[in-house]
């Protein structure tokens, strides 16, 4: 880095300077996605629901039900409805996270698309933003097409499950917010590795997608209560019991601090990144 | 002296302790197409990052079209037309789509753009490619489809970053046709490249960068002239190597202003080339070459013959 600075030059960590300049860029990845939809929706739901499947069919013969607690006490769910809640935002994690880190790091390195779209006049803040939300736009289709499965399967039918919509998606951004930091840190798509050996499997494990947080040793249990996608189960889980979650507002605060602490620094290490 | 239409004044960009742009200052008048060469990593690519707000100078002020670079990046970006070094297009989609889709980064309504599509892919002479993916395409078209890509706001002022490099002799010339139809249009254009018969053939005045500085500016003909005798005599063949000793050839050295080597071959620089000649000819192993000073030994004077070491 140069030791004088020159003083108009913003520093990378100043506020996101967003505008509606992101709407082009959105749809832009939108008219490319819409070419290969059918396919990539294939792609999207099939492994979810094979989960779903051999550990909800299969799993649930041996387990039966699992405990749940509420604000009317401890209730018994079968395993099947338990693992489709907990499932549901991890699929909503893993698209949000796969948009934002492969296909992001496609666009933004490997085919140069974002130095083409900051040759006109969108700036670096704009297609930042317009990424994170076209990740989590792509996050909300795939939960769609996957709750529309389990519906018709019979899974759940709470009308509460029309709440558990919107909560998803800020499941979506979230993650996409979080992708967005190891997008700009990345050199090659190897690097993505160790996000999802080193983040996203533990958590996937530990956010009491499979099974209660409550099964886990102590020191563990308290370290899970943080993750973000423990938020998310906590949130989403009730709902599809047609239960009301337990400190919605909490929940909800913490993954949109997640969110925004993310996104802004995505944006600063991006910014950084681009004016090397 | 007209308003220049783009400003650059004493600019400096250093990555840690190398200063790669170096008190360096142009202006672009309105209709004239301005030529920036060098060797690589003499600051070509750094000073048009620059110039598109993409890195921030350590130094300098850049005014384009009376606005402010970086402040005003964006209102300046809109007047503008880019066509850089590595092919940015959108291999997903048509060549008429990556010109909608790109149109639409202006803020351009799809009714302002889609009129524009045929007549722009026609200028790229790619009307039967409107349907092809980039993929499909040759270099040349590649390259061209990026040209019209950066004319569909109707920019007043062109950036090319080596808009030819790669090309094979047709495809070059067919954008050089184009470009020059854009100057005679009224663009302004800044085109940076290493071919030097594309500088002479396009632009109107050159700039000639190294290690960051300006070294030389004006016209090609007056840069030449200012720089070099008007002929040159190369000489190579057996034993032509031994004519570059001047103690040994000492009325053949009268005879020029400056003799140089490069691989087997000798450089004879001079006011009047019939004498020199009439005195190879006690030579006739060898073989001659008489022609006039150009714009590549005004860079090779000026930038050396050596390979740089980043080269």
């Amino acid at each position: 880095m140069s030791t004088t600075h020159n003083p108009s030059t913003p520093s990378h960590w100043a506020a996101p300077r967003l505008s509606l300049r992101w709407w082009p860029v959105f749809l832009r990845n939108l008219l490319v996605w819409r070419k290969l939809a059918v396919p990539s929706l294939v792609g999207n739901i099939a492994e979810p629901l094979m989960w779903l499947v051999a550990f909800g069919y299969g799993m649930g013969a041996l387990v039966g039900e699992v405990q749940v607690s509420t604000p009317q006490g401890s209730l018994a769910v079968p395993y099947i409805l338990f693992l489709a809640s907990g499932s549901i935002c991890m699929s909503a994690m893993n698209a949000a996270t796969f948009e934002a880190l492969y296909s992001a790091f496609s666009r933004m390195h490997v085919q140069k698309t974002w130095d083409g779209i900051m040759n006109a006049p969108v700036a670096l803040d704009d297609v930042v933003l317009a990424e994170m939300l076209w990740a989590s736009f792509k996050s909300l289709f795939t939960v769609t097409a996957i709750l529309g499965v389990m519906l018709a399967l019979g899974i759940s039918h709470s009308p509460l499950l029309l709440l558990a919509w919107p909560v998803l998606w800020l499941v979506g951004i979230t993650f996409s917010c979080i992708a967005l930091v190891f997008n700009a840190l990345a050199k090659g798509y190897d690097f993505f590795t160790y996000y999802f050996t080193l983040f996203l499997t533990p958590m996937m494990f530990l956010s009491g997608v499979f099974f209660p947080r409550e099964q886990l040793p102590g020191l563990v249990q308290w370290l899970a209560q943080w993750l973000p996608l423990s938020h998310a189960v906590d949130l989403v889980r009730p709902l599809f019991m047609d239960q009301w979650p337990q400190n919605p507002g909490w929940h909800l605060a913490v993954l949109l601090t997640y969110a925004v602490a993310a996104f802004w620094i995505a944006l600063a290490l991006t910014r950084r990144r681009f004016a090397r | 002296m007209p308003q220049p239409l783009f400003s650059v004044q004493h600019l400096v960009k250093r990555y840690g302790d190398a200063t790669v742009v170096n008190d360096l200052s142009f202006d672009i008048q309105p209709g004239e197409c301005l030529g920036v060469i060098g060797p690589n990593g003499a600051g070509k690519t750094t000073t048009i990052r620059m110039c598109l707000g993409q890195t921030a100078p350590d130094g300098g002020r850049i005014d384009a079209f009376g606005l402010d670079m970086p402040r005003d990046a964006l209102a300046i970006k809109a007047r503008l037309g880019v066509v850089s070094q590595m092919d940015t297009l959108d291999p997903d989609f048509t060549c008429a789509e990556n010109l909608l889709v790109y149109g639409r980064y202006f803020g351009m309504k799809d009714r302002d753009i889609r009129p524009r599509v045929p007549k722009l892919l026609e200028f790229a002479a790619l009307s039967h490619k409107a349907g092809a993916k980039p993929g499909e395409l040759s270099g040349g078209m590649k390259r061209r489809l990026s040209l019209a890509r950066a004319l569909v706001n109707d920019p007043q002022l062109l950036m090319l970053d080596e808009p030819t490099t790669g090309l094979d002799p047709q495809a070059r010339h067919l954008m050089w046709e184009r470009l020059q139809l854009l100057l005679q249009q009224g663009k302004s254009i800044l085109l940076t490249t290493h071919f030097m018969d594309e500088a002479e053939r396009l632009c109107s005045r050159l700039l000639v960068l190294d290690h960051g500085r300006k070294i030389a500016e004006g016209r090609p003909r007056e840069l030449i002239a200012q720089h070099l005798e008007p002929d040159v005599v190369e000489v190579y063949g057996p034993g032509a190597l031994d004519l570059a000793r001047a103690e040994a050839h000492a009325p053949l050295h009268a005879l020029a202003a400056r003799v140089e080597v490069s691989g087997e071959t000798v450089f004879f620089y001079t006011q009047q080339a019939a004498p020199l000649l009439h005195a190879l000819e006690k030579h006739p192993a060898l073989r001659t070459l008489h022609r006039p000073a150009n714009l590549e030994d005004l860079f090779l004077k000026l930038t050396g013959r050596q390979i740089r070491e980043d080269a």
